[in-house]
């Protein structure tokens, strides 16, 4: 596996222009000739569906959902940042890429980073000429918010829902190319395999979850857009479709999987409250601006917390880290929920949790300014805990949220197939070993709309517009097909007596144990014993039931459950032969005197890279060494 | 831990005919969700071998608008919120121990199987307007105009809709001028949705009819199942922009 990242030359603040440039571009008479194939519909597969469509491509567009405005980039609700500067309090595009590197734990490729601090600036015009609501001043300006990791505010909002107004955005934008016939949506529909000749992607196979139906759809380039893997660990803050099905296929037809286990734990979500749950829910960052956080001095103080008075509450989060206090970023403050309530200083009924506590801006600022600013957020946490949160301080604990690992992508998005590009979530990347609040909306919007459709054309332009697209009715069309119609009658047929929720449940366990918050070697050579364990039982007595021809929610959550049970495993390994803690990687033997996280930059400043070899074959890694000459290697500090 | 008796709709495909299938869920805490409890009844049927139940759902914080259930007779049940942000809570301290759980039903949602029915109609009507037409490129500094904050505060009220469709299932007319309204409306109160104002709305509003939804004549059942708190004042916007409109064409 060969990785040549496609780094422009030049100057940092030069390279995107020089390359744009440098690229080759399709007429706009030919454009219609070349067929692009998009897999999902959020954030980043709706922007580049409708910019594709907008520039003149024939484009099919696929999501599993019934309308491309359900994915799960909907239920973003912080903030998406840029560096517009507009409160005039010193925010740069240099100083936004210098932020989201040393964030990222300067584990982030420069060059893309630079790009996407650069490109922030377009999407909040594009957005806001879309008709996007943001929120604004009373001047009727844009109003920003402040996120972790910064000392600027450059998050633009839209209530608690910026997620829902810039995809609403994007679906806007894709339904107008929908009715102009450039875009063709096909939803219900999953992806189940890209289609690859001579490492060429040509293809992909998918099944309509209404009717069963397997087939094939050929193209001169296909795109992943489908997001992060983060219910790998069941429990997170995703939608509940989630799953890594379309990289992990792609990973075994031949593209590099970079960095599979950076996770990021969000530090503030409603704690687990029974073995009932099926998911769990965020609140918002954002309240990070407002809320403290705190936990009892004393070891196992069950008083209720208004009756803790100041001086018996430690308010670690400022006392750790002075500078930034509230607003450390997300892996810092997680690791640091965690210690204290293994320290046995939790609060709420399981000791897993820690208090946000808004009543000293309620004093300062009034019950009103914060049900305007968060209101929404306490209505949904008082609608799922039965607690008051204007009254009582919220009850928190980190989940999964956010994956930075992905399939590994050149500078023009493009993986280590040739033609099939990878956006949004689903790539490894510009947020290093760390994502900092705000940035993955930036990221899937400026893959979606200025980089992608402009990179994309260089492929496709060396083609030539007289090319020939690869008949589905060839042989590796039908191969392909075949091996996912016997896939789906091997799920069926294994006819056992347990139900793919109950192992997709037993997985979680076992990488939250060992491949979650902290990790240990000793426990991911455990999880890397157990969980082909558990692949080989799910493949002996898993029961799907009902039949192919149908709508079938089981073997729809089957098919997604087996690619977890194989994929954890390599996350597994990610984990394990990083020997050092990185942003969300934290490896508990590498560890500063004072708990924090230590880097080996002589040993890993680098992206590992899996490549596939075979099932139950030890897949191998590669690097994509990393260099910093617009930033100084630095121990990241927010003291 | 309280159990319920359930009625919920089976209906194995499109075309086939659907009926009212009984189960007893157990062991049903206060703090689970409501589609937790139908998981918790889908879990009991997969290990008895039989076919779960399907419903529609992703999210599950209340903002995607996948789930669409009519739970005892309201869209997504008693309280103003999704389906999936009730709890069984509501029931408990209701004492309310029956429970009956149907699909959207409308002209306009074809039933897919059994609680999942076919809402593309929404995504037709976005399509006939539900958008402005700018193309990605170079569009003008964000801060160029300023828009007063009460029309952007209306604005956005109107685009907080989730197109879940419970307006519709709770119309005696199966009308979806809630949903279309809402769209209408969001860019309406915009300048940058000024342009394209009067083929938008009578655009939208064609395809709504042409998709077999009902017209709208006032009953206001859709305001009170809106998990969005919609408010029926969009109606009026969207009948004040297309008599606007059609005059806009006459003269
Ligand atoms: C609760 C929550 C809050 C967040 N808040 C913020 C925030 O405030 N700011 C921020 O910057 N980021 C936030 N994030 C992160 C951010 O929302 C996501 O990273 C981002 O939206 C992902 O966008 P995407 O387009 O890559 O993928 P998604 O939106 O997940 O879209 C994936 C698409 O792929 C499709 N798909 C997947 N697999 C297949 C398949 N096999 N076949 C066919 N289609 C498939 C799906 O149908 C869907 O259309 C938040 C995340 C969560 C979970
Ligand atoms: S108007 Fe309300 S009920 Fe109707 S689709 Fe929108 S959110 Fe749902
Ligand atoms: S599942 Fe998304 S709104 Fe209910």
């Amino acid at each position: 596996m060969k990785l040549d990242a496609k780094i422009p030359e030049g100057p940092i603040e030069e390279k995107w222009a020089n390359h744009k440039m440098a690229m080759k571009l399709v007429n706009p008479a030919n454009k219609r000739k070349y067929k692009v194939i998009i897999i999902g519909s959020g954030l980043a597969g709706a922007s580049a569906a409708a910019t594709m469509g907008e520039l003149g491509y024939n484009v099919e567009c696929f999501c599993f959902q019934d309308s491309p405005r359900r994915a799960h980039s909907i239920a973003a609700q912080g903030g998406i940042n840029a560096a517009k500067n507009y409160p005039g309090d010193g925010d740069s595009i240099y100083r936004l890429f210098y932020d989201t590197v040393k964030g990222g734990d300067f584990r982030s490729r420069e060059a893309n980073v630079y790009r996407l601090a650069y490109i922030s600036n377009q999407i909040i015009d594009h957005c806001v000429a879309q008709g996007v609501p943001f929120a604004r001043d009373y001047g009727g300006l844009l109003d920003n918010r402040s996120f972790g990791g910064a000392q600027v505010s450059r998050t633009f909002y839209a209530r608690g829902q910026t997620g829902q107004q810039l995809l609403i955005g994007a679906y806007q934008a894709l339904s107008r190319q929908i009715a102009a016939g450039t875009v063709k949506m096909h939803t219900r529909t999953e992806m189940l395999d890209v289609v690859v000749a001579d490492n060429v992607a040509k293809g992909v196979v998918v099944r309509n979850l209404v009717n069963g139906q397997v087939e094939s759809h050929s193209g001169d380039a296909v795109v992943l857009a489908t997001g992060g893997y983060g219910n790998v660990f069941y429990l997170s803050t995703n939608a509940m479709g989630c799953n890594v099905t379309a990289a992990y296929r792609a990973y075994k037809k031949g593209a590099g999987f970079a960095n599979p286990c950076y996770t990021q734990i969000h530090p503030t979500c409603i704690p687990v409250s029974g073995d009932h749950q099926s998911k769990l829910t965020l609140m918002s960052e954002s309240l990070r601006n407002d809320g403290r956080v705190w936990v009892p001095k004393e070891l196992g103080d069950k008083r209720r917390p208004e009756e803790i008075p100041d001086d018996e509450r430690d308010y670690y989060l400022e006392r750790k880290y002075p500078s930034f206090g509230n607003l450390a970023p997300r892996d810092i403050a997680s690791r640091s929920a965690k210690e204290v309530c293994d320290e046995g200083r939790g609060v709420g009924n399981t000791g897993l949790g820690v208090y946000l506590d808004f009543r000293d801006a309620i004093n300062r600022l009034g019950e009103e300014t914060i049900s305007a600013r968060y209101g929404n957020l306490f209505d949904m946490y008082e609608r799922i805990t039965a607690e008051n949160p204007y009254k009582n301080p919220m009850r928190i604990y980190p989940a999964v949220h956010y994956t930075m690992g992905g399939l590994w992508v050149d500078y023009n998005l493009m993986s280590t197939i040739q033609g099939l590009y990878v956006i949004g979530e689903a790539n490894f990347s510009d947020h290093g070993a760390n994502r900092l609040g705000a940035s993955a909306l930036m990221q899937g919007l400026a893959d979606g709309y200025f980089v992608l459709p402009q990179t994309i054309a260089d492929y496709l332009a060396t083609m030539g517009a007289s090319h020939e697209r690869l008949p589905i009715e060839d042989e590796v069309f039908v191969q392909a097909e075949e091996a996912v119609n016997n896939r789906i009658n091997r799920l069926l047929n294994v006819n056992g007596s347990r139900t793919v929720d109950s192992f997709h449940k037993e997985l979680g366990l076992i990488m939250w144990e060992n491949c979650g918050m902290s990790r240990l070697k000793k426990g991911l050579e455990t999880a890397i014993e157990e969980i082909p364990k558990l692949r080989k039982d799910f493949w002996a007595n898993v029961k799907v039931n009902g039949s192919a021809d149908n709508f079938n929610i089981s073997l729809e959550k089957a098919g997604r459950v087996a690619d977890f049970l194989e994929f954890g495993e390599l996350m597994c390994r990610d984990a394990l032969a990083r020997e050092e803690s990185a942003g969300g990687h934290f490896r508990a033997e590498h560890q500063t005197a004072e708990g924090e996280a230590l880097r080996n930059d002589d040993d890993f400043c680098h992206s590992a890279v899996w490549e596939y070899t075979g099932d139950d074959a030890v897949p191998i890694r590669h690097e994509e060494a990393l260099k910093f000459d617009n930033v100084k290697l630095a121990t990241r500090s927010y003291k | 831990m309280a159990a319920y008796n359930i009625k919920i709709w089976r209906q194995n495909g499109p075309d086939s005919n659907g009926s009212m299938e009984r189960h007893v869920v157990k062991g049903i805490d206060g703090d689970m969700s409501f589609l937790e409890m139908l998981d918790h009844l889908n879990e009991d049927l997969e290990e008895q071998g039989k076919e779960p139940v399907a419903f529609d759902h992703d999210c599950r914080e209340g903002i995607c608008g996948a789930c669409s259930l009519v739970i005892n007779g309201q869209s997504h049940g008693p309280e103003t919120t999704t389906t999936c942000q009730l709890h069984m809570r509501s029931f408990e301290q209701a004492n309310i121990t029956e429970i009956t759980v149907e699909p959207f039903r409308a002209n306009g949602f074809p039933i897919i199987r059994d609680c999942v029915v076919d809402r593309s109609g929404f995504d037709r009507i976005i399509q006939a307007g539900g958008y402005v037409s700018v193309n990605t490129g170079n569009a003008p500094d964000a801060n160029a105009n300023a828009i007063a904050k009460p029309d952007a505060d209306t604005a956005f009220d109107a685009a907080a809709c989730i197109g879940c469709g419970a307006c519709v299932a709770a119309c005696k007319n199966a009308s979806a001028m809630l949903f279309v309204s809402a769209k209408v409306s969001h860019l309406a109160h915009l300048p940058q949705g000024d342009a394209e104002r009067h083929e938008r709305v009578e655009s939208m509003v064609n395809t709504m009819d042409r998709e077999g939804f009902g017209s709208c004549t006032n009953y206001g059942e859709c305001e009170a199942a809106c998990p969005k708190s919609i408010s029926t004042d969009n109606i009026a916007t969207l009948n004040r922009e297309f008599i606007r409109a059609k005059i806009g064409r006459i003269t």
